[in-house]
């Protein structure tokens, strides 16, 4: 197993860049994922890593070797496509067996290893079937035998589940999630599903437009958004914003939203009156008929013990997800508290968060 | 087709019971009309010479083997005390022949003109197809400078009809000594197939998704191998429909044999209408030479038939 590193890669087709200068570190053993939507650079990353396309410039370190420019083949990594790419004229033993084959090995150590690959992924059953014959998960889980019977330095999955109906994906992302806690492989992960991002991974690379907006731990991305984006991309329903202007002074521990002074976490930078957004998750907003800051009810969607109350007001709309069994009507106007330790200050212009005591030392009452 | 309503349980994609009849009908009656002409050379090759021209057309006949002996044979005709000094016929066609009062003198050139069609057809094919699989699978995989203005040359070599430049090819061909050889034939049908192949096997290649070559390099495979023992097994089947479209050609190319071969190079469609016998054509002769020009074709179909029929419907279902 190995360590990746990226230092300033970046890749162009043609007058389009896809990946901006990036350079981030995955740790040895670590479970990786590069999360953001379609377009965003993360494939493209990804595939750069896995040999399959050449960087504009930059370099990739696996193992502290310099493999940028090196074939695919030579890098020793498995991959894994969204599609599996399992080979359709091979059936399953000739598809988990193919990367030892490619290598020379063959006769009972193949067999071997084949099978001992198999059980472990409870496949051996199906072993002498035709790759078509599969059901989804089935395929997935030859798809992993193949890349893992190699025992690779990394491994490198371009959105695996992305194929998979609902039912499978759950239960397969929790048998990745296993696999990894057992065999403690590099694993760098791509997806747009930022549920899957979240449940399973050590560390999330959030990506938009070619940039890597954030870099950290899942509850470290979901209470401390470094940017707007992060913050409207990570979470579901996703963090509701409220656009206001104001100047802003270092100490400050309140803002004027809406007709209503809004308890925010003490700011600690100094801006001029201008475009600011206010951001709050939907499970930090309590109902309150005495509160200050008001707004009409738009309307509700109702999720089994909870609800998401969507609420109009004149910055903007804030959905509050509250228990089911409040009642609520359309056209009613409400008062709302906002959990004042949890909000979030974004820059109008370039959407970053104000750094405030929420972003101070990571601990304490932020980090519940 | 005339799907009528019943009020038994009706279903939008399930053709009805008359519809299916109707065509049924329809495709036994296209079968036989396509199918008269093929009877009536397989008829004509069984048939004596009087027979084959009688007027009316004689349906019914008693079966004969004269025509396939004249096919393979060149025949003297000789006095009858001549032939009583042979001593007893040796085999059927001599039987034969001797009835109409001539000896066998040699044998035709039919067999040559027919391994000549046979190493002309499939090395033409062989070629199309190996150049056609190579170049599509560049125009698909690889960033190829122009590559809409190369396929679009390509493809504009087949706009018009081949024989308009045979003229031309015919005085190349003589300038530099490919008149009347097979690696002239050969050359020439590559390079009418090639653009053919091209195009049909770019759409097969296309359809493999590049995934399945990306996890091959990944496991070991450099790009040559991925092709050889990845993509190459997936395109089968439009690699042996185009096998087939191309040797149709070739196999049946009539204008270009005419013109650039006479003799050691001729393949058979230019000889069987040379067939001549006593007093003009040799209709069983040529019946009989005609049904068996058609086999190595049938039989290739056939060995293809699957790859085929998935072949030429290719796009319309995805995988």
């Amino acid at each position: 197993m190995a360590e990746i590193k990226v230092h300033a890669l970046r890749k162009e087709f043609g007058d389009f860049v896809a990946v901006q200068e990036s350079s981030f570190t995955i740790e040895d053993g670590e479970f990786f994922v590069m999360l953001g939507p379609s377009g965003c650079g993360k494939t493209t990353t990804l595939r750069m890593i896995a040999g399959l396309e050449l960087p504009s410039s930059g370099e990739i370190l696996l193992d502290g070797e310099d493999v940028t420019f090196n074939r695919a083949s030579e890098r020793d990594i498995a991959f894994m496509f969204q599609l599996f790419a399992l080979y359709p004229h091979m059936n399953v033993r000739k598809n988990i067996g193919f990367p030892l084959k490619c290598q020379g090995v063959g006769g009972r150590e193949l067999r071997q290893r084949v099978e001992e690959t198999a059980k472990l992924l409870r496949i051996d059953h199906l072993l002498n079937q035709p790759v078509s014959r599969l059901a989804g998960g089935d395929r997935q889980r030859v798809a992993l035998g193949r890349a893992i019977i190699r025992r690779p330095k990394a491994f490198l999955m371009d959105e695996p589940l992305g194929a998979l109906d609902t039912e499978f994906r759950e239960l397969m992302t929790e048998e990745l999630r296993r696999l990894h806690n057992r065999m403690k492989a590099t694993t760098l992960y791509v997806t747009h599903d930022q549920l899957e991002a979240m449940s399973m991974a050590d560390r999330i690379m959030v990506m938009n437009h070619g940039v890597i907006e954030q870099l950290a731990t899942p509850q470290e991305i979901y209470d401390r958004p470094a940017t707007r984006f992060v913050a409207d991309f990570i979470g579901s329903p996703a963090m509701s914003f409220l656009e206001f202007e104001s100047a802003i002074e270092p100490g400050q521990t309140s803002v004027a939203v809406n007709g209503a002074q809004v308890q925010v976490p003490a700011l600690h930078e100094t801006r001029e009156p201008g475009p600011l957004t206010l951001g709050v998750r939907p499970e930090h907003v309590a109902f309150d008929d005495s509160a200050t800051l008001r707004g009409r009810i738009f309307g509700t969607e109702y999720l089994g013990t909870t609800q998401v109350v969507t609420v109009d007001t004149d910055h903007g709309q804030i959905r509050a997800r509250i228990s089911a069994a409040h009642p609520v009507s359309p056209g009613e106007t409400v008062g709302m508290t906002l959990r004042s330790d949890r909000l979030v200050v974004f820059a109008g212009d370039d959407g970053r968060a104000l750094a405030s005591d929420l972003y101070q030392g990571g601990t304490g009452a932020a980090h519940g | 087709m005339s799907a009528k309503r019943t009020n038994a349980a009706y279903s939008v994609v399930e053709p009805t019971t008359t519809s299916k009849r109707v065509a049924g009908t329809l495709v036994v009656l296209y079968a036989i009309v396509t199918m008269i002409p093929l009877l009536w050379i397989f008829a004509t090759g069984w048939k004596s010479p009087p027979d084959s021209i009688s007027y009316p057309p004689k349906i019914l006949f008693e079966p004969t083997a004269e025509g396939h002996c004249n096919l393979f044979t060149t025949r003297t005709r000789q006095t009858d005390e001549f032939i009583e000094s042979l001593g007893p016929p040796r085999g059927m066609c001599d039987r034969i022949t001797r009835e109409r009062n001539m000896v066998i003198a040699g044998e035709s050139n039919y067999f040559p003109r027919f391994v000549n069609s046979l190493i002309i057809a499939f090395g033409s094919t062989f070629f199309a197809v190996l150049l056609g699989t190579i170049s599509a699978y560049a125009f698909s995989r690889f960033k190829v400078p122009l590559a809409d203005d190369l396929l679009f040359f390509i493809l504009s070599t087949r706009m018009m009809p081949p024989i308009a430049v045979a003229i031309p090819i015919y005085l190349m061909y003589r300038e530099v000594g490919l008149s009347d050889t097979r690696l002239g034939m050969i050359l020439l049908y590559t390079a009418v197939n090639v653009s053919l192949a091209v195009w049909l096997l770019k759409g097969f290649i296309d359809e493999i998704p590049r995934e399945y070559e990306e996890a091959a390099m990944v496991d070991g495979y450099t790009r040559l191998q991925a092709f050889w023992k990845v993509v190459l097994p997936q395109a089968s089947t439009g690699i042996a429909a185009t096998a087939i479209f191309c040797l149709i050609f070739a196999w049946n190319e009539y204008a270009f044999a005419v013109l650039l071969t006479s003799g050691t190079a001729q393949t058979a469609p230019p000889f069987i209408p040379t067939i001549i016998g006593e007093g003009g054509m040799d209709w069983p002769a040529v019946g009989a030479g005609t049904t068996i020009f058609l086999v190595p074709i049938l039989v290739f179909t056939i060995l293809l038939r699957k790859h085929l029929l998935r072949g030429i419907t290719f796009g319309a279902v995805r995988k």
